[in-house]
């Protein structure tokens, strides 16, 4: 008998390292997928980064195109530098961009913490407020409540993001002057510790309501269909024949089968947290990796998008692991599957 | 001084007032003596690629560049030459040699002295091999001796007089030889944390953020400059930039960093207001390139008919909000030694275009269209984006049916310089204060599809205009080469390859307690050296 425990708890742990094994396979496929078309597709853009470079000098030799070519590498055949990208890429190695004057790797850490910071409170935010928001309006279905938030939550929604974010400027900084205009800290304040966390959240504020703002929008309304619907089911009816109280028939019965979607959609918007904040970065000077990956892409700098592009891949291979993860806790049903 | 003063003075009464008015500003402003202290926030926009200006010519370097290095020479507000880190320059008869005698107790910014060895190293190193412009102006120097620390001695084979029009902190900044030599010097970690002899010490640069520089305690300027920090700060978004100036938080913004529209708005807030001087030594023009391989455009009479049909008056007062000025030819009317005011002209003329085009056999079809064009345009900005717009309703009337073809800056300078498929565009270059250094370039037929942005665009060739441009690069007598370059203007103006229409007007938007900030014709690409506050405690 214990013989036999020993046996299947062995199988079961071969199991789940094959599973693991299977999932690293994956990422690696992933990746390597991501950095070959991606190498390819973006050479196909005409131009290159001496171009832009020369084209910005307003003037330009062809000795000094020629330099730059030689100096950024790119007067080599095509299959040459991507064998060399690769190579790199075996090493955990991003690249070098000639432009920036630094490694790919310490750029990406240089504009990551601002990002995640960004989104992350953002995303918080919009989570919050959303599953509230339309939690409230499934519960008033077809009345006033439900008519003001759908409406706002529309309105949210249709606005372009540029344009929320510079009339909340105009009004909150340029007008009261209680916010910052722009930028992530004041400059050069020699703020230190506890202090400066606050100058960081002062400016925190604008462009992260402007970006939850627009998830807000989708959060709601994701969240008041979902919860419409699981009350229309018979468990919920069933429940509330059996005399559960309200707010416990809301938090085990009806919002955690009405999370699954919304987590699901959770995670594919974090999954594009990397790219996901450009145009809130470009208007609040937010110093984050949406910015530079749309500077790289301009200025044609390939490594460092190429760079943005993988370390995205696999934050979304991640993030559907977690998703996964999360709604399988959530609803045992789905590991069944 | 309001738009209005500026877009009048070239009257003479205009200028006149302009100078009072000038003059006025200079009483005041010399009545008080200027403080010491407060920091300077300014708009970097875009962001620098690289902080040496040695090393790259593009606009974001040099307005940042030039407080961290000193020219060897500076300008005034006429164009004239003052002192820089020479105290003297020499250029003898024929125009074939260069004596500078050098300031002497100059400090590189960690201590080591400034001598003759730095500009001899800079000028065989880097101005002759990786500068843009100055590989061609300095083509000609082979030998370059130093007698002692403060004397630099340069040998020129041929006769070189543009060479002084570019010894400013822009045109010739002189590098810290015993940080380079030997070294990889497009790759020398220096290029983004500078060494300079300037009135601003580097201190950081946040990318994607902001640039920090400090006073430098012992510049040989005594006294000077009197700001304690300046702070480049990068603002990508142009209604950001507005709010930034609006609010107060930024006080010094140069090359027309927010649309026309909203500048003259914020010329009325008491807090700001906007200078237009300061820009000459660039003498910037626009222009509508047209490609003479196309088949309609290769016929002049239809490249004369186009120019005819735009409104240039109408077009400034549109697109521009009245910053600039009809142009006539490439080079500016602002540098009035090589102006030519005899070129043939072409003023605005629906009539007769529409003649022209008739005459060329391009008659109009049943719906009035004669044939259809693309216009591209540099995308550098919503002006130009308008300007196609502008001249599509233009060609229209004309006759020709245009499509607006938009696309990212690296894909239009291939379109243009390298494949050249394109049949007219809207461009624009700086022609600088001599106009062998911006003007030739985009007439000089050796560049001709070679994928060199910003230099022969239309694929004109003509021998004679060659011959030209070369004479007048090869004289050592100003007077000669002044006749050369006017014939040069008339020739192309002749030949009408490229249509200048606009001598643009950048304008900065700058605080109003900010007193001295254009000490002469680059301060575009000039220093903080001489700015100061009326009262520096409000901006600690």
């Amino acid at each position: 008998m214990s013989d036999s425990q020993a046996t299947h708890a062995s199988r079961f742990q071969a199991l789940i390292a094959s599973r693991w094994l299977k999932k690293l396979w994956q990422l690696a496929g992933v990746v390597l997928g991501v950095a070959v078309v991606n190498f390819f597709l973006l050479r196909l853009a005409p131009g290159d980064a001496v171009q832009v470079i020369a084209g910005e000098a307003g003037s330009a030799s062809p000795e000094y195109i020629a330099a730059l070519r030689q100096q950024f590498g790119l007067d080599q055949p095509l299959y040459i530098q991507f064998a060399k990208y690769l190579g790199h890429l075996a090493q955990f190695d991003l690249g070098y961009s000639y432009r920036q004057g630094m490694s790919v790797a310490h750029l990406i850490g240089t504009r990551l913490p601002a990002t995640l910071l960004l989104m992350g409170s953002a995303v918080l935010l919009a989570a919050v407020i959303g599953v509230t928001l339309g939690a409230l309006a499934a519960y008033h279905a077809g009345r006033f409540i439900d008519v003001v938030v759908s409406t706002l939550a529309l309105l949210c929604f249709a606005t372009p993001l540029f344009w929320v974010g510079m009339m909340l400027v105009v009004v909150f900084s340029v007008w009261l002057d209680w916010l910052p205009v722009d930028g992530m800290a004041t400059v050069s304040s020699g703020l230190t510790g506890l202090r400066y966390a606050a100058d960081v959240l002062h400016h925190l504020v604008l462009p992260s309501v402007t970006l939850a703002l627009f998830y807000v929008a989708i959060y709601t309304r994701l969240i008041r269909a979902s919860v419409i619907d699981v009350r229309r089911q018979a468990y919920v009816r069933t429940a509330v024949a059996r005399g559960v109280r309200p707010a416990r028939l809301f938090r085990v019965h009806v919002l955690r089968n009405a999370l699954i979607p919304f987590i699901t959609m959770l995670g594919m918007q974090i999954g594009s947290i990397i790219g996901g904040a450009v145009v809130v970065e470009t208007v609040f000077s937010w110093p984050g990796l949406g910015r530079l990956a749309f500077d790289a892409l301009v200025q044609r700098d390939l490594n460092v998008l190429l760079g943005i592009l993988l370390c995205s891949s696999i934050l979304v291979v991640l993030v559907n692991w977690a998703t996964d993860f999360v709604n399988r806790r959530l609803d045992p049903r789905i590991a069944k599957d | 001084m309001s738009i209005q003063i500026k877009t009048s003075a070239w009257g003479k009464l205009g200028r006149s007032v302009m100078i009072v008015a000038l003059l006025a500003q200079g009483l005041i402003a010399h009545a008080q003596t200027p403080k010491r202290g407060g920091t300077l926030t300014v708009i970097a926009q875009p962001e620098p690629v690289i902080l040496t200006a040695a090393l790259s010519t593009s606009s974001p370097t040099g307005t940042f560049s030039t407080n961290v290095f000193d020219g060897l020479i500076e300008y005034d507000n006429d164009f004239h030459l003052k002192p820089g880190l020479a105290e003297k320059w020499d250029l003898s008869k024929d125009g074939k040699t260069l004596t500078l005698n050098l300031r002497h107790g100059v400090k590189w910014h960690d201590g080591k002295p400034f001598t003759s060895a730095d500009v001899k190293w800079t000028l065989e190193n880097v101005w002759k091999k990786y500068h843009p412009r100055n590989q061609a102006l300095f083509a000609n120097a082979n030998q370059v001796d130093t007698p002692d620390d403060y004397t630099v001695i340069i040998h020129f084979t041929k006769p070189s007089l543009a060479v002084l029009s570019s010894l400013n902190s822009n045109g010739a900044q002189v590098l810290p030889k015993h940080l380079y030599e030997g070294t990889d010097i497009l790759n020398n970690p220096y290029n983004n944390k500078p060494v300079g002899t300037g009135p601003f010490i580097f201190k950081q640069w946040v990318k994607g953020n902001y640039i920090l520089l400090e006073r430098n305690p012992d510049y040989w300027d005594k006294g000077k400059p009197y700001l304690d920090k300046v702070i480049y700060r990068v603002i990508p978004d142009g209604g950001a930039r507005t709010a930034a100036l609006e609010k107060g938080d930024v006080q010094y913004a140069s090359l027309s960093p927010v649309p026309a529209r909203d500048a003259q708005r914020l010329a009325k807030l008491p807090g700001l207001r906007i200078q237009t001087k300061g820009y000459e030594w660039l003498s910037p023009w626009l222009f509508l390139d047209t490609n003479v391989d196309r088949p309609y455009l290769k016929d002049v009479k239809v490249r004369e008919a186009l120019y005819r049909a735009i409104d240039r008056d109408a077009y400034i007062r549109v697109v521009w909000s009245g910053f600039g000025k009809a142009a006539v030819s490439p080079v500016v009317s602002t540098l009035t030694e090589f102006f030519e005011p005899n070129v043939p002209k072409y003023p605005y003329d629906v009539k007769q275009a529409n003649a022209l085009l008739d005459a060329a056999g391009y008659k109009a079809g049943p719906d009035g269209t004669r044939f259809k064009i693309v216009i591209d345009y540099l995308p550098y900005g919503d002006e130009f984006r308008r300007s196609a717009e502008f001249i599509k309703q233009a060609f229209k009337k004309v006759g020709v049916d245009a499509e607006i073809r938009n696309q990212d800056v690296p894909t239009y300078t291939h379109r243009i310089y390298g494949d050249r498929d394109y049949d007219v565009t809207i461009q624009w270059y700086a022609g600088f204060s001599d106009p062998q250094v911006g003007v030739t370039r985009n007439y000089l037929s050796d560049s001709i599809g070679k994928n060199i942005p910003f230099s022969n665009g239309p694929g004109y060739r003509n021998a004679k205009v060659d011959q030209l441009i070369r004479d007048a690069q090869g004289s050592g007598d100003q007077a000669e080469r002044v006749k050369l370059f006017k014939e040069f203007q008339r020739q192309v103006q002749t030949d009408l390859p490229s249509l200048p229409l606009l001598e643009m007007h950048f304008f900065t938007i700058e605080a109003s307690d900010l007193h001295d900030t254009v000490s002469g014709v680059d301060q575009v690409y000039g220093s903080f050296k001489n700015f100061w506050y009326t009262d520096p405690s409000k901006h600690e």
